[in-house]
Formats: structure tokens, C-alpha cells, sequence
């Protein structure tokens, strides 16, 4: 016990003594967040009522961010769904801190993508700050070194009044802790849709990279291991609702308003980042646990649970930024940048002495033991005797009911065009027209330049950087001597998982496999971020099912296994039981593929002039929830564009033997905007210009040159290939079984050409496209 | 030294750099040895050449490089320098060489107070120093840029010294990306050993891993640094 808590005046402790003599003592466990049959369920499974401190560790374990209570059921389908064909790669699957997937040569790569909706609105900045922090930390927690993050961001309106504040806090956040760690930000989504406006989604994903003997995980295992707190110091922030307990314990006087968002350090981020790599390089850590949402109570909990014994804690040792913390708050205290590691006693002054190295704060705070408890003492009482299964993996678990919401089949009635040709919504019908709409879908802010957002990102540093959006897939390099590497992309179209959220997640699948596979690499695993409304009322629990149950579907039928991921629900501000109570369904998908090497990834758009370019995949007309519906009209009815995975599949397939045979020179994938976004995007990317005729899709496909430029059918790609390959190209695209159309060639004349209906040069279009995000946002 | 395989150039790191394993690589690539340097040695183990890489050193919390200034290792490469060791302070790097007096003036936050990271264009205007003798004089290279506290400032006086005696060795070229006095991307001493830019010549000795192939574009225009620092190393 430290000196300064020796000398203080003996505070009353609500222990678990007092606990068990006063059975009465009417506790505030609605306040903190728990239901009355869970606070009945907590008193049965400790035959007493619960301590303050134990009311604090269960109400916030139990919470549905930490316990997915109502999510638990049908995540298992991720589980149910992988064959042993899609195990074969999978070092770790679900459950851990994040999935591991063996990408060969001894390599393996973690990744995973997390929520930090709701701080992010409250406190922009800090909000997605410590949303990049504590994905890295759940990142290096697994052994890993961190190499790269995203950020899939939704924001409101672009000219609602609060838009400007959520966007400028987010992105400097996003960007001020991910640059001050030194890892660059290959891409990520950027949305505006007014369903976001109270609700904005900030997610965040990281990849590491280890090799197979350097995994970690987090269980406290060995009688006599000490259990060490380290990385920045304990104090107020992210209390939330603990700090209604102060007043049970402790005076008047003590500082009552506390912030409930969270305030990071990413310098000391990067330090514990150095730091825990070289503990693990030097052997001292058995287990280890990162600090994130419910702090210690978390952490200590779940390292005792998936261990084989007990765990004793003197809270007294942790080291706290504020004395005046009580016991609770020190327990749910989500303070940034701190770890726990089980160390052997022997370990000890080594483990000491590298965190001294790097002059990180260290606390032996606990051992482990084989009591099968979980016990915590405060000033030399026990305020905590509990089994840490209870808190950490046995909570409660619900079957909330569900069901189709009862707009929806007038929502998917509401078609743009009818099955019968009739035609609701004006299209454009001259060459005029067509070029004015396609210009407008350029400029709109979902279609237009993402820079203004990642230039704000160091996308260099670690010098391993293949590719970064706006490519496809953001690709890195894992070993400079072969090559190899991964590619990554991620997507989700809130306004098609609106229409049918099962169709939705599997198209934020469909998309995001294929943005990887653009670049020739092979997909492998995924990781998701589910964002929906509250799962207490049917129509966004039933939103929440059929994604879930979709992209479980999709997932087996694509053979890539789900490895962890984070779901974030009340994510809803509106009147209940109405179409826009809640968000869009946001099922954010992000694939992982991995290419032998990265110096032969296909790059993104077009190369050079004087290549032929081909239309791969099949146009249909699909117009329901598609850019030009929302940027024109302000649409959203009908259906989603078709899922075809077989085709995806095969698509994939493709551009795969397309890279090892080298027959392509550049790709770029077919989704919002359609192939008129596409064509513009793959110009712009480095002011090659095309000639392009939509004769010959027109006729295959029987659409009308407005659907070819427009539509949003899925699997498809355009491609530029030489001409000495073109035939080659031909052969293999059907022998695959990928329907292949040449549309035109690249020119040198740094012009888009739309053959019999308009021009657009690169300056026109690059004005277009790049001027709109910083107009808006400056 | 005769035989550029000999040559060692050590990289510092400091609690919060970024950029040294990238440095280290730079060196290799350029067919030196890399030594990794700890801030809190004052040991530089003997290195013929200095390199001082990017970063956030102590996050850059009180103003850029004020707390690394102090650093041992640093005290170690100010008295080397002023015996004419190379020294090469990249980002984080040259703030933390103004904050030392090796070099005049100092960085404060972009004119446009963002984070800036794009390709950024420079005109080499001094190819005399330890570190640009193998560029042309007048060439225009393309490097990344990534910062948040890039406007190089400094007095009147001391910028009319700079052009004067040459010492400006890179100027932005296609738009200045934060605000620096008279364009300036980077500066040396006036025994040219010493040189400090904001750029990162190091995220640009790779292709396909540094600025984006275009046209006769490498993307490999920061090799030269480590070329020329070898070369001088030779001469000397």
C-alpha cells in the first residue's frame, strides 16, 4: 500500500461485509444503466447485495457495450458460419482482443474495426481520438505492431449548422492521435446523410502485423504471477454514471463533475506501443489486456475469467491523476493509454526495467491465485469478492423480439422506376443532361475527392505504404524482403442496408471483397463494426438480425471467416416505430486480403494512354438507393441493387490470375455513382483520359446509355489492359466466367469522351471533384 | 573513407520519433549501415553521419523539439556537428535543430493550422552541402510532406542572411504548403555539414512506396540525401 493512502484518513468503504449486514441499503443501479431483473440477478449470484464497487463493475460489464447482451445470439452465426477451409488461416478467431490470420512466410496479420459513436459527438475531437487509441491498444494487446489504421466516417447533412463542428473535431481527432503514432491512414469511407446528423458513426480500424510465435492473449494464468497496471495514469475521465456513487462513500468536497468522454495521449500511446513490444520481444509478459471501455473492472475480470484461477487486486497500488477517486470510479475509470500485463515474479525487474527505459509508469497492482475469485481491497478492506466470469462472460444475454418494421414494404415499394416501365423520377434524357447529372453526382459530397479529409493524414510513414485511398484497397507491406502483404478496404452502404439490411451487409461485403481484390490480391478474413438503432424496439432489432444473418450468409458463401469485430446500437434519436427513428442500418465490412507482392499489386485507375478498356460484370438498371437517386431527387425506395457473390467470386478470381499472368494495367471497382463515377475517378487518379463507347453495353445488357452510366449493379469493374494481352485478358475472363465488354481506350488527350453524348476534360472534372469538401469545410 | 560499405550513420530515437525505422532503411538502401542512436546515450558510437528523423518527441506537446533539445544524445551531436559531422534533421528532426542553434529560425503551425500530408515539389537550391551534392543545382525533386508545424519562420535579418550566404537548400515549388518565409523548405549551416527540412526525403527511396509514378517519376527523388552524405563521407 502506498504511503499517501496509509496516512489518509480511513475512509467507510462500502465492503462486502457491510454489504452482507445491510441487505436493505437501497442502491442506485438504475442510474448506472441496469435493469431491475439484472440488479436481482447480480444479488442471487452473490447471495448479498452487491458492494458499490461491484455494483460499478457489473453495471458497466453489463452494459451492452461491453456484455453484447442483446447482440450475443446472433453473432454466433459469425462463428457457426466458418468451415474448416476458412479456419485453415485462422491463428485466432472471434472473441479475443481481435481475430489473427496466417498470411504464410511465419507472418500472421490481427486487424479490426470498432465504434466510437456516441463520445464522438459529444467531443468530436476526443471522441474519435480515443476511438484510434483504443483499437491500436486492442491491436498491440494481441503481440502485434501496429502498421496501419482507417476510419469510416458518417456524418450528417454537409449543410445542417452542426455538421462543420462534428467533421472538424473527428477528422483532427482522427488524424492528431493516429499521426502523433506514427501510423499511417491508408483509407476509410466518408458519408453525409441527415440520418447521421444526432448520431454521428465514427469507426476505427487498425491492422498489426506479428509473426505466429509472438501472439498474446489476455487470461492471467500461474499461482504467484503479478498483475501489473502500466502506461498512463488512473484518473476522472470516462466515469460516466460512476460518480453518482461518490456520494455514498466519500464527503462532501470531492470533485463531482467529471467528464464522461475519455482525453487521449497519443504521445503516450506511442511510447506504451515501443514499450509493450519490447516486453513481448523480451519474453517477460504471459498475459495481456488493454485498458479500454470499463477499465480495470474490465480488465482485471476478464484476464481472471480466461485464466485458470483467481485474482486478487490492491487498489490502493494503482496510481491515480486524482486522489479523491473512489473506489467504483478507479474501477470503471476509463482512462486512456494504460495496459495490464501477468508477469512471472521472476520477470519482474526486467519487465521494471523496460518500462523505465521508456520512462512508462509501472504498478504491481495484484496477483493471481487459485481462490477461482476475483477480490479487490481498498484501504485494507475488501470491497470486491466476486466469480469473474460473472462479471466479464456470464451476464446477461436476451432474446429481444424482433420483426419487420411496418414501413417497410411501402419503403421498398417506393421505387425510383417501376417494374412496369413507368418511370416516377425525371432522368436525364439529352447528351446535355447527361453530362450536367454526371457532373453533379462528381461534385456531391459523398462522390466527391475524399483529400481535403486524408491529406490531414500521414498516409507515408513506416514506409511501407502500397496503396492509399482514394485507391481501392489501402495495401501494406509485411515483409520487405518478399514482398508480401496485405490489402484492406472497407464499406457499407447505409441507404441499401436501409432498403433490406440483409441484402445491405451483404453488399458492404460484396464491395469491400472486391475493392481488395482490385488490386489481385485474395481475400481472407473480415472484421465488421455493426452500427444500428436501439435494440429495444423490433424494427432496429430486426434491422440488426438480417444484417447479421446476411453477412453470415455471405461470408460462408465467399469463404471468408468474420475474426472479430464490435457492434454499436442505440444509435438512434428520433420518436420510435418510424422510418427515421435511428440511423441508417450501418454494417461496416472490412476485408482483408493478402498478396505475395505488393510491388505487383494492380494499381488503381488509369496507367497510361493507348489501353484498351474493359467493362467487366453485368449492368443491370438499379437505381433504387443509388447516387444519382439521392444527389438528384432525394430519393430512398425500392430495392437494392442485386447481391451476386458467385459473380463477386469470380470477379475476384479474375483479377487475381490477371495479376500473377500480368495482363492488367489498372482496375478500378464499379459501385456508388456507377461507371460514369468510376470512369471519372480512374482519370483523375493520375489525368489519363478515355474514349469510351457504351454501345456494346448497351445492347448486351438491353439498358439505356443513362443505366449503363449510372446504375449500380454489383461485381463489376472497369480494367485497362495492353493490347498484345487483350485477347488473353478475353480468354481468361471467359473461361472464369466473367462476362467481359471493351468499352473504349485511354487517351492522351487528358479528356473523357463519352462517345455520341458528351466531353469532360480533367480540369473540369478534377474542379468538379476536388472543390466541393473544401468549399464546404475550408 | 574509401569504401561506402564502412560507412555508419546513426538515427536517433527519441520517445515519440516516428520516422527512424524509415531513416534506418533510407541509409540501407542508400548501402550505408544504419545505428540506431538512444536519445539518453551520449554515446554516438563512433557514426560518420547523423540522422535526426521525424516525428512527435514528447508529442510535441510544448513547442516542436523544446524538450529533445535537451536530450544527451543531442548535446552529443551539437558539439559533432560544430566539428563537421553530417547531420540531417528531417520534420520533428529540424525543429529539434533550431530549438539546438545548429540552425537559425523555427517552425510554427501551418498558416492553414491542419495537418498537411501530400507530394510536395522542391527546388534544390543549394547542391553544395554534405547532404545535396548529388542533385543538380536548380533540380526539382518531389518528396512527401506530412506536418503539422511546418511554417518555417525566422527575423528579417536572419532570412536576408540565409539568401545571401546560399543557405536556403530547398524552396516549395507549385504552391507554398504552410506559410514559410520566402518559401523555405529547408536550410543548412554555413559549413554546409548541417541541413534541416521539413520534407521526407527518407518516404522517398522506394518505388511504389513513396510518391506516386508518374510519367518519368521514380518516386525515389530522396535517395540522393544518403547518396550525397556517402559521397562527401568519401571526399573527406
Amino acid at each position: 500500500m502506498s504511503d499517501s493512502a496509509k496516512n489518509a484518513v480511513r475512509p467507510i468503504l462500502d465492503t462486502v461485509e457491510n454489504a452482507a449486514a445491510t441487505p436493505d441499503e437501497v442502491q442506485p443501479f438504475a442510474e448506472l444503466g441496469l435493469k431491475e431483473d439484472e440488479y436481482s440477478r447480480i444479488r442471487d449470484l452473490l447471495g448479498r447485495r452487491p458492494t458499490a464497487a461491484e455494483l460499478a463493475m457489473y453495471s458497466v460489464m453489463w452494459s451492452e457495450h461491453c456484455s453484447y447482451k442483446s447482440s450475443k445470439v446472433h453473432l454466433r452465426k459469425f462463428g457457426e458460419g466458418v468451415t474448416e477451409r476458412m479456419k485453415e488461416h485462422l491463428l485466432v478467431g472471434i472473441g479475443e482482443n481481435a481475430g489473427v490470420v496466417d498470411i504464410g512466410q511465419g507472418w500472421a496479420v490481427t486487424f479490426k474495426v470498432e465504434s466510437h459513436n456516441h463520445p464522438s459527438f459529444v467531443e468530436p475531437y476526443q471522441g474519435a481520438a480515443t476511438g484510434v487509441g483504443g483499437i491500436v491498444r486492442d491491436i498491440i494487446s494481441m503481440g502485434a505492431r501496429p502498421v496501419a489504421v482507417m476510419d469510416q466516417l458518417r456524418f450528417g447533412a454537409v449543410d445542417h449548422p452542426d455538421t462543420a463542428r462534428v467533421v472538424h473535431g473527428v477528422v483532427s481527432g482522427v488524424g492528431g492521435y493516429g499521426n502523433c503514432l506514427g501510423l499511417p491512414n491508408i483509407g476509410g469511407e466518408l458519408v453525409f446523410d441527415s440520418s447521421y446528423q444526432g448520431n454521428p458513426l465514427v469507426n476505427a480500424l487498425c491492422l498489426g502485423v506479428l509473426r505466429h510465435e509472438d501472439i498474446h492473449l489476455a487470461n492471467a494464468s500461474g499461482v504467484g504471477n503479478k498483475v501489473i497496471l502500466f502506461g498512463a495514469r488512473t484518473g476522472g475521465d470516462g466515469i460516466g454514471g460512476a460518480s453518482i456513487l461518490a456520494s455514498e462513500t466519500f464527503e462532501d468536497g470531492v470533485p463531482a463533475k467529471r467528464p464522461s468522454v475519455q482525453v487521449g495521449d497519443p504521445f503516450m500511446e506511442k511510447v506504451l506501443i515501443e514499450c509493450c513490444l519490447e516486453l513481448f520481444a523480451a519474453g517477460v509478459v504471459e498475459g495481456i489486456q488493454d485498458l479500454g471501455a470499463a477499465g480495470i473492472s474490465c480488465a482485471t475480470s476478464e484476464l481472471a475469467s480466461n485464466g485458470d484461477g483467481g485474482m486478487h487486486v490492491w487498489l490502493d497500488d494503482v496510481l491515480l491523476r486524482d486522489p479523491t477517486l473512489n473506489a467504483g470510479e478507479i474501477l470503471m475509470s476509463e482512462s486512456q493509454e494504460r495496459m495490464m500485463a501477468v508477469v512471472r515474479p521472476e520477470k519482474l525487474d526486467e519487465f521494471m526495467a523496460i518500462a523505465a527505459k521508456w520512462d512508462v509508469e509501472s504498478s504491481v497492482i495484484g496477483e493471481v491465485n487459485d481462490s477461482g475469485r476475483l477480490t479487490i481491497d481498498h484501504h485494507g478492506q475488501r470491497i470486491v469478492d466476486v466469480d469473474p466470469k460473472t462479471v466479464a462472460h456470464e451476464g446477461p444475454v436476451y432474446h429481444r423480439p424482433y420483426a419487420r418494421p411496418v414501413w417497410q414494404d411501402e419503403l421498398n415499394r417506393n421505387s425510383i422506376s417501376t417494374a412496369d416501365g413507368v418511370i416516377n423520377f425525371k432522368r436525364p434524357a439529352t447528351a446535355a443532361e447527361l453530362r450536367e447529372t454526371a457532373l453533379k453526382l462528381l461534385a456531391s459530397p459523398n462522390l466527391a475527392s475524399k483529400s481535403w479529409v486524408t491529406d490531414q493524414y500521414d498516409r507515408f510513414v513506416q514506409g511501407n505504404t502500397a496503396g492509399a485511398q482514394p485507391d481501392d484497397a489501402g495495401i501494406i507491406r509485411v515483409d520487405e524482403s518478399t514482398g508480401l502483404g496485405v490489402a484492406l478496404a472497407t464499406d457499407a452502404n447505409g441507404r441499401y442496408a436501409k432498403l433490406d439490411p440483409r441484402t445491405g451487409a451483404q453488399l458492404a461485403l460484396a464491395e469491400a471483397y472486391r475493392n481488395v481484390a482490385m488490386s489481385g490480391a485474395t481475400p481472407m478474413a473480415v472484421t465488421d463494426c455493426l452500427n444500428f438503432g436501439t435494440p429495444e424496439h423490433p424494427d432496429s432489432m430486426w434491422q440488426l438480425v438480417e444484417a447479421i444473418e446476411g453477412l453470415a450468409d455471405a461470408c460462408l458463401s465467399l469463404e471468408v471467416p468474420v475474426t472479430g469485430g464490435n457492434v454499436s446500437l442505440y444509435n438512434t434519436t428520433g420518436e420510435l416505430g418510424l422510418p427515421d427513428s435511428s440511423i441508417h442500418p450501418t454494417p461496416v465490412v472490412g476485408v482483408l486480403g493478402v498478396i505475395d507482392d505488393v510491388r505487383t499489386a494492380i494499381p488503381s485507375g488509369f496507367t497510361e494512354s493507348g489501353l484498351t478498356v474493359v467493362q467487366l460484370g453485368v449492368t443491370r438498371g438499379e437505381l433504387d438507393g443509388s447516387a444519382w437517386a439521392d444527389v438528384v431527387h432525394s430519393h430512398l425506395g425500392g430495392v437494392p441493387p442485386i447481391v451476386d457473390l458467385d459473380a463477386e467470386a469470380k470477379l475476384a478470381s479474375l483479377m487475381q490470375q490477371a495479376r500473377s499472368a500480368e495482363l492488367i494495367a489498372g482496375a478500378h471497382d464499379l459501385s456508388e455513382g456507377g461507371l460514369i463515377q468510376g470512369l471519372f475517378e480512374a482519370m483523375l487518379r493520375r489525368d489519363v483520359g478515355a474514349d469510351i463507347d457504351l454501345i456494346d453495353i448497351v445492347e448486351r445488357d438491353a439498358v439505356s446509355a443513362f443505366e449503363a452510366l449510372f446504375s449500380e449493379s454489383t461485381a463489376r469493374a472497369i480494367v485497362t489492359v495492353p493490347d498484345e494481352r487483350a485477347e488473353q485478358l478475353r480468354e481468361l475472363a471467359e473461361e472464369i466466367g466473367v462476362p467481359a465488354v471493351v468499352i473504349g481506350r485511354t487517351n492522351a488527350n487528358a479528356k473523357l469522351r463519352i462517345a455520341d453524348y458528351f466531353d469532360v476534360t480533367v480540369e473540369e472534372a478534377r474542379t468538379a471533384f476536388e472543390g466541393t469538401l473544401p468549399r464546404i469545410f475550408g | 573513407m574509401s569504401d561506402l560499405k564502412s560507412a555508419r550513420i546513426g538515427v536517433i530515437t527519441f520517445p515519440g520519433t516516428l520516422d527512424d525505422r524509415d531513416a534506418a532503411r533510407a541509409v540501407r538502401i542508400a548501402g550505408a549501415e544504419a545505428v540506431s542512436l538512444w536519445h539518453a546515450d551520449t554515446d554516438l558510437q563512433g557514426v560518420d553521419a547523423v540522422v535526426v528523423p521525424g516525428g512527435f518527441s514528447y508529442g510535441d506537446y510544448l513547442r516542436a523539439g523544446a524538450i529533445s533539445r535537451f536530450a544527451p544524445a543531442m548535446s552529443a551531436v551539437v558539439d559533432a556537428a560544430k566539428g563537421g559531422l553530417p547531420v540531417l534533421g528531417i520534420c520533428n528532426g529540424f525543429q529539434i535543430l533550431t530549438e539546438t542553434h545548429l540552425l537559425p529560425g523555427s517552425m510554427i503551425k501551418n498558416n492553414h493550422l491542419h495537418f498537411i500530408c501530400r507530394e510536395q515539389n522542391l527546388i534544390v537550391e543549394n547542391n553544395q552541402t554534405a547532404w545535396t551534392n548529388q542533385y543538380e543545382q536548380g533540380q526539382t525533386i518531389t518528396v512527401p510532406l506530412k506536418n503539422q508545424d511546418g511554417q518555417f519562420v525566422a527575423d528579417q535579418r536572419t532570412l536576408d542572411e540565409l539568401e545571401a550566404e546560399g543557405r536556403v537548400v530547398f524552396r516549395y515549388s507549385g504552391g507554398n504548403p504552410n506559410g514559410s518565409r520566402n518559401d523555405i523548405a529547408g536550410i543548412s549551416n554555413e559549413r554546409g555539414n548541417v541541413v534541416g527540412l521539413m520534407p521526407h526525403p527518407e518516404h522517398a527511396v522506394e518505388v511504389g512506396f513513396g510518391p506516386e509514378l508518374t510519367g518519368s517519376q521514380t518516386g525515389t527523388d530522396g535517395l540522393a540525401f544518403f547518396h550525397s552524405v556517402l559521397a562527401h563521407l568519401v571526399a573527406a
